[in-house]
């Protein structure tokens, strides 16, 4: 059963490789947002040495890190999923012996693994010569980095699930794809390191798994975490992508028995 | 007379497809309320950190960024050329184009154009209104006049920008991706221009002008003296990039082959 999924996984990152030149405009992008941000985060910062105990050079980390990551971490699966529920190849899928929402997250999986090593990897290598930014030297904090953003790429799959299973409810859910990716990129601490916003707002963002997704692994590598703290960021991101789950398998479950398939 | 007629038709026909989708533009007016909402949100946590960007204030920067989205909706508006490759060259559609006796661009921006994008504007006006009520803005008479003439000026820099770039597929049929490239590079305009370093800042006055869209212009409308010159020459920024856009695809129109046979 794992060697199927396996073997899904593998089949994504070829047929990505295969498309590989639509990739470098993605560097470019991404090195313009990254430039954009790194411009006004350092006018805020002016003479600061730190703000909410963040240096100037940790911030310049922190954007590249993040954008980087989220290379790793986007996938277009609710787009994907909604488009197989609109033209109904959804029901072939469910007669095959897997279950369908694993499959996808597995290209998903093949998917990511293609633009990390494509993409984020020497995007990576090129923003480092541009902009001043410090990453640590090998050793732990990368493993933790790494794991922590794993976690995250299946937080932010859960979510792009969920909205694609939608597209059962609402045909067109084409404009909720959109406002959830606008949403994930502001509450995940992309834009915005969640320790900027006011106390109550942070507060709040506590109880919901977006942090998950970039915030957390972009911080353990930019900035630092103690030893415990990782252990509890870690122990959270568990937690929210097993508890996330239910709401998707119950939607599945739920979703599938009022499938109308037009034509045949 | 032949082309007033022309651009009321196409209009009157727009009206009737969008009226048949009244779901997809509320859901489309949601969105783009979200996405501005975001920027705005970034802009007022920023300064719960400090007090000024590069010398601009709160409100300034918020200005600016309202502003930017009043030339970029207009823009928005008219120049929806995203799939221009797929629908107009991969599809064939340019050749039952090139055979009407009407300007081939002209044609192509009336059939694509989306003037419910310039709802951008109207939250654009409100952000700037905002803004401006708060701060001691010099607002003269000729004000209004030139507000008017440096959004046409920057919806023209984008525009003729975006026309150059979507002639490229005129000469090669293979997809390119310099459009959303171009898209990223015009967000540089919204935010102040001296934040950028030096060469960051000449690109975008002298080669790339973003700054003409949005910071230039509203720079002046603050009461900023520091870029009158500059905020003075938008319209002629405008016409100039929008004369290399329609020469460069009248000029395809001429090497258009077609991609089928």
């Amino acid at each position: 059963m794992l060697n199927t999924y396996l073997e899904l996984i593998r089949i994504r990152f070829l047929m990505m490789l295969a498309y590989r030149v639509n990739y470098y405009s993605g560097i470019i992008i991404y090195s313009l947002n990254i430039g954009v941000y790194y411009f006004l985060w350092m006018a805020i910062y002016g003479d600061a040495g730190s703000i909410r105990d963040m240096t100037a050079v940790q911030m310049a980390t922190y954007i590249a890190v993040a954008w980087m990551s989220r290379a790793f971490y986007f996938n277009n699966l609710d787009r994907e999923i909604a488009r197989e529920i609109r033209d109904g190849t959804v029901a072939v899928q469910l007669i095959r012996p897997y279950h369908y929402l694993g499959v996808k997250m597995a290209q998903g999986f093949g998917e990511g693994l293609f633009r990390l090593l494509l993409f984020s990897v020497p995007g990576m290598a090129v923003v480092s010569l541009v902009f001043p930014i410090e990453l640590p030297g090998i050793g732990e904090r990368w493993l933790w980095f790494v794991v922590s953003l794993l976690i995250g790429f299946v937080i932010n799959s859960q979510i792009n699930m969920f909205t694609g299973l939608m597209a059962f409810y609402i045909m067109n859910n084409e404009g909720l794809i959109r406002a959830k990716r606008v949403i994930v990129d502001l509450l995940s601490g992309l834009i915005l390191p969640i320790s900027f916003y006011p106390e109550w707002a942070q507060r709040i963002l506590t109880y919901l798994p977006f942090q998950a997704i970039s915030y957390q692994p972009s911080t353990i590598l930019a900035k630092g975490m103690a030893r415990g703290e990782i252990a509890h960021v870690l122990l959270t991101q568990w937690i929210w992508a097993v508890v996330l789950w239910i709401p998707i398998q119950l939607l599945w479950i739920h979703a599938r028995r009022r499938l109308i398939v037009q034509g045949g | 007379m032949f082309y007033t007629r022309l651009i009321l038709g196409y209009f009157m026909q727009y009206l009737k497809t969008r009226l048949e989708y009244r779901g997809d533009f509320l859901v489309q007016l949601v969105t783009d309320l979200l996405f501005q909402g975001v920027n705005l949100v970034f802009i007022l946590v920023v300064f719960s950190h400090t007090t000024d960007l590069q010398g601009w204030t709160r409100e300034e920067v918020i200005f600016i960024y309202g502003y930017f989205l009043v030339p970029f909706a207009v823009f928005a508006a008219f120049f929806n050329l995203w799939d221009f490759n797929e629908r107009y060259i991969i599809r064939g559609e340019m050749d039952r184009v090139l055979t009407r006796p009407a300007h081939s661009l002209l044609q192509v921006i009336l059939e694509t154009m989306a003037p419910e994008s310039l709802i951008g504007a109207v939250t654009g006006l409100a952000v700037m209104g905002w803004a401006a009520m708060r701060m001691d803005v010099d607002w003269s008479w000729y004000d209004p006049l030139l507000f008017l003439v440096f959004v046409i000026g920057g919806a023209a820099v984008y525009g003729g920008i975006y026309i150059t770039l979507t002639s490229i597929s005129l000469f090669s049929d293979s997809k390119t991706d310099i459009q959303p490239i171009m898209y990223n590079v015009g967000n540089y305009g919204r935010y102040p221009i001296n934040i950028y370093s030096k060469v960051i800042q000449f690109v975008l006055t002298w080669v790339l002008p973003f700054a003409f869209v949005g910071f230039y212009p509203a720079s002046f409308l603050l009461d900023d003296d520091r870029w009158s010159i500059l905020a003075m020459v938008t319209p002629l920024v405008g016409v100039v990039y929008m004369g290399i856009g329609i020469t460069v695809w009248n000029w395809g129109i001429r090497n258009y082959r077609g991609a089928g046979n």
